[in-house]
């Protein structure tokens, strides 16, 4: 893979919150230009934390993290924001500010580009009310704009987060565990959204997530994790229930 | 309680001197009559003036104070001093500040809006604080993750979460102030008290009833005022509503 | 979903024209005030120039504390303060039990009753705990039981505001579920509201005896007893160095009623 089409490449990461303990270990990666990956594996075995570390609201303890040309694992204050604000991120439990509108979660998106004085009047450029619009549209919550964060169910404040994160335009998407608290439906609604806002925005998209069969139907690649290592990373086809095995272990959970 | 009571040398004696005492002076007291509209005049404005200047400098400085005192959001070097300011500010009754301004800057309003403001400091930043420290930090890592900077994150992430409480103790440190305006001129820090005390001084009953009245009236209108711009701030947010 | 939305709604707005005439309104309305108030208050800035000076005199005249002051003409004072603080919350739980219960309506489901005992606890509330001092010396002469019956009326109407509204929020179903039993009103009193607010009523009388011995070192100003007692004669005198030690030991007071209070309501809590 070359550096062009690559947007990330993680070298060496390690994460230890407690010393000695390792919930990554040793992670070296590369994620595609373009495309949804997906990361699978049992929970805490530090898909989230990988996640974290690579916009860096985890510091991790060792190892390389290339994104936009430059190591971004030793970057702070202005230089690590201005990295932060090209990696949108998507979170379990939505994370809206829950008090202001959808309008303003949307807009919060462009906060790093944004002066404080001109954030606190609400005063964002045309443009960027606009984009937000589109993107209403998009996830079909055209007509919710100024309706409150904490008035919408869950799927709808997810199609939200999701459209926070991509009015920041960014290079990457990064997704943690986006449909855990969704129903099987609405997953897979959410999940279309993903993949079809990344094609259309040119973004890439890593989304950690648990379930084996979503993954597979929306991912163009899958990363398995098991205890801080990768030990499966290939296309959805090659998931066998062998790989699996490794993935999650045992075989009990496989049976029918 | 009953060696709380012999040490306060209470009787029944004295207490039923006291009722007697007390039907003679309702009857002074009725019907208020004001004796010097001037200085009553004077003196509630002044009040106001006070409760007003003391509460928006107040205010204003507990924002920042409270903010760097919360917890969660600030290192320990941020957090140590502000908590040592609020708990400074908190530790003695508005009264006694005021004396120590009255010695500082002089008898007048300057000494009562300088101990209005100690105390607005004290509680506003307390409760501020702690609304901080009770916010979801899911919302402001949301916030942060979009590469926003620290004020912005402050803005959206934080402020949201908070406003409601701020306007309910910002209005209550309002009505608070009128409150304490009325007092402080007790000890000559400007305002209505001075006037009311001196009345008492004087046995001036039926314009001590007068000045009372006129107090109540005023902390009344207070109140309505603060109602008003609660219902401004938090129209849409009936969740707030703590 | 509509993705031909006109250009009327794409201009997108925080409030409404409403919401923004209100807020407008507030504000012209504070910077009004702010600005007549500073601009009308007497300040004479000749003693504000002088502040730092005053100030760094005052330190001086109060520094060394007078501690020797303390076991003849402060401690005294300081037991009587906490007594006045003590005596007067219990007073008021007493009184404000049944005004507070009056006040609530799920409790007594009469709207007259109600509001005579709101009108009770507003009064009580409006009056400041100095003007009740002051009526209270008027009315039985200086001294602590003019002090102790301040403090009492004028919590009377915070623990009873409080109370009633702790009253008000407690669970229907345990009521209804007694009414069904056919329990008589005090049964249902003692067994299904009381242990409801319970809680909340210990911990509204802890924060206000709290409250109550900040309030109570006041008091003596207007020669309602206590340690304010103590504070005003050194004032009158100029004993710097006495004020001082009053001052330090309201100080140490507060802190220790405060940490009093913390660990009585982790207990309790």
């Amino acid at each position: 893979m070359n550096a062009a089409s690559t947007a990330l490449s993680v070298r060496g990461l390690v994460k230890e919150y407690v010393r000695g303990k390792k919930v990554l270990d040793g992670i070296t990666i590369d994620f595609a230009a373009s495309g949804l990956s997906a990361v699978i594996g049992p929970s805490g075995t530090g898909k989230s934390t990988l996640l974290r570390c690579v916009n860096r609201l985890v510091e991790p303890t060792a190892g390389q993290i290339h994104f936009g040309g430059r190591d971004i694992a030793p970057l702070k204050g202005r230089a690590l924001r201005e990295a932060r604000r090209e990696i949108g991120m998507v979170f379990q439990e939505y994370n809206l500010v829950e008090r202001l509108s959808v309008m303003e979660n949307l807009l919060s998106g462009r906060l790093g580009y944004t002066p404080a004085f001109k954030a606190w009047l609400r005063r964002f450029p045309q443009e960027d009310i606009d984009r937000a619009f589109a993107l209403l549209d998009q996830v079909g919550l055209g007509s919710f704009a100024n309706q409150r964060a904490d008035a919408l169910s869950g799927g709808q404040r997810q199609r939200v987060g999701i459209a926070r994160a991509v009015m920041q335009r960014p290079k990457l998407l990064l997704a943690d565990e986006p449909t855990s608290s969704l129903d099987p439906k609405t997953s897979v609604e959410i999940m279309g959204i993903m993949r079809d806002l990344g094609r259309e925005h040119g973004i890439p998209v890593i989304v950690n997530m648990h379930d084996v069969e979503l993954a597979k139907r929306f991912a163009d690649r899958i990363v398995g994790m098991s205890g801080g290592r990768i030990v499966y990373d290939g296309p959805p086809d090659g998931l066998t229930d062998d790989v699996l095995k490794t993935i999650y272990g045992g075989e009990s959970w496989l049976a029918g | 309680m009953i060696y709380a009571l012999g040490r306060l040398d209470f009787s029944w004696d004295r207490f039923v001197t006291g009722l007697d005492n007390g039907a003679r002076f309702i009857g002074r007291m009725l019907p208020p009559r004001i004796a010097q509209p001037d200085s009553l005049a004077k003196g509630l404005i002044e009040s106001l003036e006070i409760a007003i200047l003391a509460s928006s400098m107040g205010i204003l400085l507990s924002l920042p104070i409270g903010l760097f005192a919360a917890r969660n959001l600030m290192p320990v070097w941020a957090t140590w001093p502000a908590r040592a300011i609020i708990a400074a500010a908190r530790s003695f009754h508005p009264v006694i500040v005021a004396i120590i301004f009255v010695k500082a800057v002089g008898f007048g309003a300057l000494a009562g809006i300088c101990a209005l403001v100690v105390a607005s400091i004290g509680f506003i930043g307390k409760l501020f604080a702690e609304a901080i420290e009770e916010i979801s930090l899911k919302q402001v890592e949301a916030v942060r993750a979009t590469g926003a900077s620290f004020m912005n994150v402050i803005l959206f992430g934080v402020l949201p979460q908070v406003f409601g409480r701020f306007i309910g103790f910002a209005t209550y440190q309002l009505d608070s102030n009128l409150r304490n305006s009325t007092m402080v001129g007790i000890v000559g820090a400007g305002g209505i008290g001075g006037t009311l005390f001196s009345a008492f001084q004087r046995f001036d009953y039926d314009f001590v009833a007068a000045i009372l009245l006129s107090i109540i009236a005023m902390i009344m209108a207070g109140e309505v005022l603060a109602t008003w711009v609660r219902g401004v701030f938090l129209e849409k947010g009936k969740v707030d509503g703590e | 979903m509509s993705a031909t939305a006109s250009i009327e709604q794409r201009r997108w707005r925080r409030f409404t024209p409403r919401q923004r005439l209100a807020r407008f309104a507030v504000y012209l309305t504070l910077v009004v005030a702010i600005v007549l108030s500073a601009r009308t208050v007497e300040v004479i800035p000749e003693f504000l120039y002088d502040a730092p000076e005053q100030m760094r005199d005052l330190l001086e005249r109060m520094w060394p504390i007078a501690w020797s002051h303390y076991p003849k003409g402060v401690h005294e004072a300081l037991v009587e303060t906490l007594h006045i603080a003590t005596l007067g919350t219990l007073i008021a739980l007493v009184m404000a039990l049944p005004v507070g219960l009056m006040a609530a309506n799920n409790v007594v489901p009469n709207r007259v009753v109600n509001y005579l005992a709101k009108l009770v606890l507003v009064s009580s509330r409006s009056v400041n705990s100095l003007v009740w001092a002051l009526l209270f010396v008027a009315v039985f002469g200086p001294g602590a039981l003019a002090g102790t019956l301040a403090i009492a009326f004028r919590s009377v109407g915070f623990v009873g505001k409080l109370f009633g509204e702790a009253l008000e929020e407690s669970n229907r179903g345990t009521i209804e579920a007694l009414e069904a039993t056919g329990a008589p009103w005090s049964s249902r009193l003692a067994w299904g509201y009381w242990p409801q607010v319970k809680p909340a009523f210990w911990s509204i009388a802890l924060f206000r005896w709290d409250i109550n011995v900040r309030e109570s070192a006041v008091l003596g100003l207007v020669g309602a007893g206590g340690i304010g007692m103590a504070l005003d004669t050194a004032l009158n005198l100029f004993q710097w160095d006495r004020v001082a030690m009053v001052l330090f030991s309201i100080f140490s007071v507060v802190v220790v009623a405060e940490i009093i209070v913390t660990q009585i309501r982790k207990k309790i809590l």
